[in-house]
């Protein structure tokens, strides 16, 4: 394939609108393992729900995906947190988390995978919206309406929990757990308590993912797996606890991916991510934002 | 007992982001010294020592042990050298047994191999530190005190020149302290140097030669115990406390 | 001598002194009851599903020696089984030399994968090992795919020998090449859990850094113990090509691969070699009789039902849970 302007062109300009999808993906991870130090590797799992939650609710009711699962975040915050009530009596109060802890997660990563397959089956699934088709055209970069939209929701999302974690307090609980787990003790709040709710509301980031993912393309529910290295490669070179950060690596791991999609191959895009996050742990594990 | 100094840092400086937690302290400890560290909570006692044992690698500054720069080296090479230390809340190895764990330093440091000759060994410590009733449990049937001998044995069985003892009697009662005190002192007397970090004053008195203040990350009093404690920075920094 | 780990540490000590002769002498002769029982049996479907549990004696046993002994939780086992699987591909399509030849070769590749990934990632904490190793297999699924010499992502056709001497057929030449590496693993993870490897590995997976300032030096343990790991896991694949005869990256990248490697250490216990060895024969021979009556995706989902119970329950495995019956009824 030769170099062309208005090829480049449209690869950084789709490359920056995955971004904002990734910011979205990302940053529910970056709460809870970037600031909270909770592994959980089943995230991309309820990104998958979120999906077929997107896709369940559109053909059988004909509701708009974005409609369905951000009504869905409420029920699946509270199951985020009772997850983690569980996590916590079954793991880290034993000081189990980084053998079994990892584990247990693993195996949840793995159900929910082969659940959705027994569910929903092998097939790529898909939703029916007015925005998905249509696209803006500006000179010779062309926008397509089905990555528009994620983009916006997806930098809105972590704007929306920036103001949260620096407006509320609860959200400022979180801050304070992620800089010092006993700083919070000795004022005599509880981190288990602060690391609940911070799970609850990674998990209703990750339904609310699930469907700007399937406003972009159709999914199957194996395609959870390609999404690990991309989530755990945008909070690691994003700095680990920063959201600006996570903002920042999910535009560097968009673009890269878009760049390589259109001059290599989009077989090849899925190893992006797994490359920049080995890069980032053998140079420079504490990301760009880290201190 | 030679009077050259075993363990030494000059310039040692070490920072957390902006925070200083240490300002270029010179340091240095004579073969079989027994010297008292000192100084408030989050003064940067442990910030040191995991500086001189390689836990935490400092941005300035040198350390050396027997006349070698060991600044960069990993803290297993330290312990190896002969440079051992315990920790403030013991860490034994949960996994293994007490007698394991003390088997572990005998392996590694020591470099012995024939099994027979390791439990031997590990007893023969396991005596010395009081423990030799235990040697089959698994640490997590240890009380503190049990503990804090657990981690000197295993600290002992390196066979070191110089152990640091950070804390070693924390939350300990007062027969206990003496109990652990009275180790150190056999120790001291075949030759092993000492660095005691404690709070508990009587205990630091009793034992030091010498003692060292470290407050806000920066050495303010080093020599005899009983002028340090006149010394009106020290009096500030204690009593302010 | 009343004490429970008393009398446990004094079985161990005979147990290490039966000595290897012997010990090698109870493995051939059990091998070949096994052989006859499954002669007399007369299909090759039996050798077939005895391959395919012993794959998972051998890759749970391999994957124990680093997740187990240093409790660093490898995810990417399907990625050095299919640097196995994938030497033998390429091994075939260019110099065509015999299985026995080819596995060796298999064995460095995945190897040196494993120092690799080692040498990047572990000096960082354990998760980030983990995570990178979880990745690895979509990264190295990706290459395969768009590489077309070995099948790409339409896969690639591997032709038995015709025959082999010693044996009548195919599938038993395969039952025995994998029951020799299944054991060769186990006595290998043995030998490390009684060297001063295994007394390394154990005390810095409580405590890194009171291990290093017991003397050991971590990063080269724990670099030792993904290397030989790493390499017995791709030793395990070199011979699937031949077995399925047919190879695409879903076979090869395979979840059950993945997830069983990791589920039967954890449910057998990882603290011993016998952990992962009983975890896997009864996960192996449960799936092995299982996917003649239901769909091999519910058999997957139960495999992760069970691994989530087991390490919620008894997180020491089956071998840890007998131990505290033991010591509760005394």
């Amino acid at each position: 394939m030769t170099f062309s302007l208005d090829l480049f062109s449209n690869a950084i300009v789709s490359g920056i609108l995955l971004g904002g999808f990734y910011c979205a993906i990302a940053v529910g991870i970056t709460i809870v393992f970037g600031m909270l130090d909770i592994v959980n590797i089943a995230h991309p799992a309820f990104i998958m729900t979120g999906g077929f939650i997107a896709y369940f609710a559109n053909t059988q009711f004909g509701i708009d995906p974005l409609a369905a699962c951000a009504i869905a975040m409420i029920p699946a915050y509270y199951v985020g947190r009772l997850l983690y009530r569980f996590y916590n009596v079954a793991f880290e109060k034993r000081g189990e988390e980084s053998l079994q802890g990892l584990a247990f997660f693993f195996g949840l990563l793995f159900i929910i995978e082969v659940a959705l397959l027994l569910i929903f089956g092998v097939d790529y699934r898909f939703v029916e919206a007015s925005y998905i088709g249509p696209t803006i055209e500006v000179g010779f970069i062309s926008i397509p309406w089905r990555l528009l939209i994620p983009l916006v929701v997806g930098l809105g999302l972590v704007l929306v929990i920036m103001a949260f974690l620096s407006r509320t307090f609860i959200g400022k609980a979180i801050l304070a757990v992620s800089q010092d787990p006993l700083a919070l003790r000795l004022v005599g709040g509880s981190p288990v308590k602060v690391k609940e709710v911070a799970f609850g509301l990674s998990i209703a980031t990750a339904i609310l993912a699930g469907a700007l993912l399937i406003i972009i393309q159709p999914i199957e529910p194996s395609f959870g797996r390609d999404f690990i290295g991309r989530v755990f490669c945008i909070t690691v070179l994003g700095g680990m606890t920063s959201l600006p950060g996570t903002i920042v690596a999910s535009m560097i791991l968009g673009v890269s991916e878009s760049l390589t999609s259109t001059f290599l191959g989009p077989s090849w895009s899925p190893a992006i991510a797994f490359g920049l996050l080995l890069i980032t742990l053998a140079v420079r594990p504490v990301g760009i934002f880290g201190r | 007992m030679s009077n050259a100094p075993v363990l030494t840092s000059r310039g040692l400086t070490k920072r957390f982001g902006g925070f200083v937690a240490l300002k270029e302290i010179d340091f240095a400890l004579a073969g079989g010294e027994r010297v008292g560290l000192i100084g408030p909570n989050g003064s940067g006692k442990s910030t040191f020592v995991n500086c001189l044992t390689g836990a935490l690698q400092p941005e300035e500054g040198e350390v050396t042990f027997k006349g070698v720069d060991i600044t960069r080296m990993a803290a297993w090479q330290r312990a190896r050298l002969g440079l051992a230390r315990s920790f403030q809340i013991p860490r034994p190895f949960r996994g293994l047994t007490v007698r394991e764990n003390i088997e572990v330093p005998l392996a590694f440091v020591s470099g012995l191999s024939s099994q027979a000759e390791l439990e031997a060994k590990a007893d023969e410590t396991l005596e010395r530190v009081g423990l030799l009733a235990k040697s089959a449990s698994s640490p997590k049937n240890l009380s503190q005190v049990e503990l804090r001998k657990l981690e000197l044995g295993r600290a002992l069985a390196a066979q070191p020149e110089v152990l640091i003892a950070d804390e070693a009697m924390a939350g300990l009662s007062d027969s206990e302290v003496d109990e652990i005190l009275e180790l150190l002192m056999q120790l001291n007397a075949k030759g092993i140097g000492i660095i005691l970090i404690e709070h508990i004053m009587r205990a630091v008195m009793r034992f030091s030669q010498r003692v060292v203040v470290i407050v806000a990350g920066s050495k303010i009093a080093d020599g005899d115990p009983q002028d340090v404690m006149q010394h009106p920075e020290v009096v500030r920094a204690y009593l302010g406390q | 001598m009343t004490s429970p780990s008393i009398t446990a540490s004094g079985a161990k000590a005979r147990a290490s002194s039966l000595g290897f002769p012997l010990i090698l002498l109870i493995c051939v002769v059990g091998s070949a009851v096994l052989y006859f029982a499954l002669s007399q049996l007369d299909s090759s479907y039996a050798f077939l599903a005895a391959y395919t549990v012993l794959q998972f004696v051998a890759l749970a046993t391999a994957w124990n020696i680093l997740g187990g002994y240093a409790g660093y939780v490898n995810f990417g086992v399907a990625a050095f089984f299919a640097t196995g699987v994938y030497t033998s591909v390429i091994v075939y399509k260019t110099v065509q030399w015999p299985l026995l030849v080819t596995i060796p070769i298999a064995a460095v590749a995945a190897g040196l994968l494993g120092l690799g990934m080692g040498y990047l990632t572990l000096r960082l904490r354990g998760v980030f090992f983990s995570i990178a190793t979880l990745a690895l297999a979509v990264v190295l699924n990706t290459i395969v795919v768009n590489w077309s010499f070995v099948g790409g992502s339409r896969g690639v056709y591997v032709m038995r020998p015709q025959e082999i001497i010693l044996f009548s057929s195919y599938e038993r030449y395969l039952f025995v090449v994998m029951l020799v590496l299944a054991i060769g693993s186990v006595l290998i993870a043995r030998a490390i859990e009684n060297s001063w490897l295994g007394r390394g590995l154990a005390a810095l997976k409580d405590d890194e850094m009171a291990a290093e300032c017991a003397g050991v030096p971590s990063l080269r343990m724990k670099l030792i113990a993904t290397t030989i790991s790493g390499a017995l896991l791709g030793a395990a694949g070199a011979p699937f090509p031949f077995f399925v005869t047919y190879v695409d990256p879903p076979t090869a990248f395979s979840l059950s691969i993945a997830v069983n490697a990791i589920a039967m250490p954890l449910i057998g216990g990882t603290a011993t070699w016998l952990g992962p060895v009983i975890g896997a024969l009864l996960l192996g021979t449960f799936q092995q009789i299982a996917t003649v009556t239901i769909s091999s995706a519910l058999n997957l989902l139960i495999v992760g039902v069970v691994l989530v119970v087991f390490i919620t329950v008894a997180p020491n495995g089956i071998i840890g849970f007998v131990k505290d019956l033991r010591e509760k009824r005394r």
